[in-house]
């Protein structure tokens, strides 16, 4: 496809602004170079971007079984509301925006709710950064109680990359540990971590092999006993909100990914939102300030020993409303019963698979299960990557690839709740397919999709030699 | 109540059954009993399509929503045209994952990839990433890159927007930076201020009073001292202004945010990033590249990924893994849109429409807190700025925003004569 530079006609140019009505002002230094920036008709931009949209594949495209992104079809109504004038108008210093105020809090007051916590804030713009906010409040925590030799995170090795990534950034050091086989805790490989210098615990239940771990109660005590925090990552809330809180296992902050668990568009790559909870012995140091009500007017307030701000104002405000549109459709009831057919959506469709393809840990899963292909691969040469690309050509989005780190050859499908019986039915026959198709001709895999825009990219080329940006000739 | 479950009641049934489970509590047996929750949630009634509708149009109508903006200060009030809208509304684009699966994500890598381009060739810069959260994140960001275990010390302009200095306080605290602020004289940042031994500095151009800054006698005293320049600057100013490069910036960041997204109460917004050559591999973040496919034809992929958090883990340049986006590609189209002449438009439309409220206001009587040149926001010496926005507010202006003794006037090519004309006289009475 021609990009919008090789599209361009020198003087061409949309009629987008009225003449300058007032005396024009010249500036005692200007630019020297100017921007080569595309010069098109609005029928150039119109095509070209429809020419891209339909070499991208959205939720809305087809089944999206992206283990630990949580792919859920995105209500429309959600887009409707966001879009409404009165929220994207209003500037973000304005006084009188009691509507935004109104539902920040009451989003805050649902999701505290949902999770079992005590307060939160909406700052944080997607899950790594709500990551980094909540180990900046046990930081914080420490700093205060004048423990600053706890100093190490402990993450175990399932654990999603974000969580050694944040710890570091936030100045900590992170303890590996290795979990027991099926990704759970190693409950004595945690006794020998914890100590003087712990700070505290990053988890996430259900685990990403899709494993509610059993012994929840029991790590947050041991973490707590030793004198650390424990912080839960909200990326597989999907399973049990409704069901299970965070709050009751024993974890003290957290944060939600509203571009997962509450139907907000991934937007190919954000703008998400990961607000931060927490129990109310860490809510002054929250983030930026809090909403409080005063004679039947909310207002911002500052908190008393705040970490300070992470991001400017007040955070994806309306990722915020499209997440508070689907929480007040689901109600009371609506959000449990999403989080249970999520996870019969995943053992319905792991039943389905599991005579065929290897379950990386058997039994019972939650909102998603892991496929290890590494005995097929011995086999077979056929890898991971093979049966996830193979599977383009079905219409369908490849699950996750080579994660967890703890399961050779993964495949990870989280297939949500917004899936039909029928589209679960008919993705389980396109694995059957490919199933056959590596016990009759392993070879012909190798080189799949055979139907896309493109074969497989050169990715070693393209890090090696790295062309980051269009070549102007000239 | 609301569901989006597209399964019937029977459906469900059969497949529990299917997958040997006897009924929904059966799939939850290995979460321990007391760590359940026995009992409704404490939320409402789920609601159907009409009345979420009708309620979340309700709260909308609970902010105001004015005629005429005056005010900047970190979220800008522009035109954003028609094409913008619509092609950020399709679906493919919004309901996408981040682009992991190259061979059926080529539009949106390639939409990267162009976003990439016009941001390198709005700032000068060598290359860019993919997008961070906002302008204030980008510049914490970049002060990361500049990090070294020698020089604690990183130096920041009072001139940079106070939210941008306070998220770089808090990267800071949490990383040990040392945070030098430098204050203002007649409002512009004073290149005598730079100690020797800092790892960075970090100025906005123009900066948070509007006023232009010598950002080329700061870059040349950076650099004579061994510092990094990081400059935040307003893309809009760069269609006109000097760009970052031609200042002398080593890292060029800024809030994206008047490239076409609305002021929304405060986001989602836009992180440019953008760096020279050397500076490349410490860039945080996405960053797409080109290169063949098997075959040979052109195709895009996510590259330089040693850098991240999903393979380097806490090793990592820097934790972000979903960053704005569908924010970048608004930003693109409306660059498109716009074009380089439209971009230069929008920018002289500004700083005239501002030029013309300043010198009608000090015929009204009205002077300005500081004499340098500004682009499209200035301080007008002001007692009392809450009265007056209060008085204005009634009249469906949102005035400036209120600063230390004065109040921060805004003009966008939004603002015609007119009500250019008018706030003067409101202002006035």
């Amino acid at each position: 496809m021609k990009t919008l530079f090789e599209r361009s006609v020198k003087g061409r140019r949309c009629t987008i602004l009225p003449e300058n009505d007032v005396p024009v002002y010249e500036f005692a230094e200007t630019r020297a170079v100017a921007p080569r920036l595309p010069e098109l008709s609005e029928t150039d931009i119109s095509r070209h971007y429809t020419k891209l949209a339909q070499h991208t594949f959205g939720v809305n495209n087809g089944f999206y079984p992206l283990g630990s992104c949580t792919m859920k079809y995105n209500p429309k109504i959600n887009e409707e509301a966001a879009a409404l004038e009165g929220f994207t108008q209003i500037h973000p210093t304005q006084q009188d925006a009691q509507g935004s105020l109104r539902l920040l809090k009451t989003a805050e007051k649902y999701l505290c709710e949902i999770t079992g916590m005590d307060e939160m804030t909406f700052t944080p713009a997607a899950g790594a950064h709500g990551e980094l906010t909540g180990l900046m409040l046990i930081k914080k925590y420490h700093e205060v109680n004048g423990h600053t030799q706890r100093v190490k995170i402990i993450v175990p090795d399932s654990a999603h990359g974000t969580n050694p990534a944040s710890s570091s950034m936030c100045g900590f050091t992170v303890v590996n540990i290795p979990s027991s086989e099926d990704g759970c805790v190693d409950l004595d490989e945690l006794r020998k971590a914890v100590g003087e210098d712990t700070a505290g615990l990053m988890l996430t239940n259900p685990n990403t092999l899709g494993i509610f771990d059993k012994n929840i109660k029991q790590i947050t005590d041991i973490v707590h006993e030793a004198g650390g925090l424990c912080y839960y990552d909200g990326a597989n809330l999907n399973a049990v909100m409704g069901i299970a809180r965070p709050g009751d296992m024993g974890f003290d902050c957290i944060h939600l990914n509203l571009h997962k668990s509450f139907s907000t568009p991934h937007g190919g790559g954000g703008p998400g939102s990961g607000p931060v909870g927490c129990k109310s012995f860490l809510a002054e140091f929250l983030p930026s300030q809090r909403i409080v009500e005063e004679a039947g007017t909310l207002k911002w307030e500052d908190r008393k020993d705040s970490i300070g701000m992470v991001r400017s104002f007040h955070g994806n405000f309306l990722v915020v409303v499209k997440a508070f549109a689907y929480l007040v459709t689901l109600g009371k009831q609506g959000v449990p019963e999403t989080a249970k057919n999520a996870v019969l959506n995943a053992n319905y469709l792991k039943h389905l698979l599991e005579d065929t393809y290897e379950v990386a840990k058997p039994g019972i899963c939650m909102h998603e299960f892991v496929l290890t292909l590494e005995n097929l691969k011995k086999e077979t040469g056929v890898s991971a990557m093979d049966v996830a690309k193979a599977l383009q050509d079905y219409g369908i989005h490849p699950p996750t690839m080579y994660f967890p780190l703890n399961v050779h050859e993964a495949l990870m499908l989280e297939p949500t709740e917004t899936e039909s019986k029928e589209t679960l039915d008919e993705a389980a026959a396109a694995f059957l397919d490919i199933y056959k198709t590596i016990q009759e001709n392993p070879e012909s895999l190798h080189d799949t999709p055979h139907h896309s825009y493109i074969k497989r990219p050169d990715e070693v080329t393209a890090a090696r030699h790295p062309v980051l940006r269009y070549r102007f000739d000239d | 109540m609301g569901s989006y479950i597209p399964n019937t009641k029977k459906q469900r049934e059969e497949m529990l059954k299917e997958a040997g489970f006897s009924s929904f509590d059966d799939l939850y047996r290995d979460i321990p009993d007391e760590l359940k929750v026995h009992g409704e949630l404490n939320l409402p009634d789920g609601k159907s399509e009409l009345e979420t509708a009708k309620l979340l149009k309700q709260l909308s109508r609970e902010n105001k929503v004015y005629t005429s903006i005056f005010r900047g200060a970190g979220a800008y009030h522009h035109y954003i045209p028609a094409i913008v809208k619509s092609v950020v509304n399709k679906e493919e684009f919004v309901t996408a994952y981040t682009p992991y699966q190259a061979e059926i994500s080529q539009g949106v890598l390639q939409s990267i990839f162009e976003y990439q381009t016009m941001i390198c060739e709005l700032t000068g810069m060598d290359v860019s990433n993919a997008s961070v959260y906002d302008g204030a994140v980008a510049a914490a960001e970049a002060v990361s890159m500049c990090r070294s275990p020698k020089k604690k010390k990183v130096l920041v302009s009072e001139g940079v927007h106070p939210d941008t200095r306070k998220v770089i306080a808090t990267y800071g605290w949490a990383a040990k930076d040392e945070i030098v602020t430098l204050n203002l004289k007649n409002g512009l940042t004073d290149p005598e201020d730079l100690v020797d031994d800092a790892s960075c500095i970090v100025i906005q151009q123009p900066n948070y009073f509007g006023l232009i800054e010598d950002v080329k006698k700061i870059a040349e005293t950076a650099h004579a001292k061994g510092i990094t320049v990081i400059l935040s600057m307003n893309p809009t100013a760069m269609g006109i202004l000097p760009s970052p490069a031609e200042y002398g910036a080593d890292i060029a960041v800024g809030e994206g945010q008047p490239l076409g997204m609305p002021l929304s109460y405060g986001g989602p917004y836009l992180g440019f990033m953008a760096a020279t050559q050397k500076l490349m591999r410490k860039l945080p973040g996405r960053i797409v590249g080109e290169t063949v496919d098997s075959e040979g034809k052109k195709a895009y992929v996510l590259t330089l990924q040693a850098r991240e958090q999903h393979i380097r883990r806490e090793k990592a340049s820097s934790n972000i893994c979903s960053n704005e986006a569908l924010c970048a590609l608004t930003a693109s189209v409306y660059l498109a849109a716009l074009g380089p002449e439209g971009l230069k438009e929008v920018a002289e439309q500004c700083a005239s429409k501002a030029h013309y409220l300043a010198s009608e206001l000090k015929k009204a009587g009205f002077t300005l807190k500081y004499d340098g040149e500004f682009f499209d926001e200035f301080v007008m010496n002001c007692e009392d700025p809450k009265a007056l926005n209060e008085r204005l507010a009634e009249k469906g202006i949102l005035g400036g925003m209120p600063v230390e003794g004065g109040i921060l006037w805004c003009c966008t090519e939004m603002n015609s004569k007119e009500e250019i004309d008018a706030l003067v006289k409101e202002v006035s009475k």
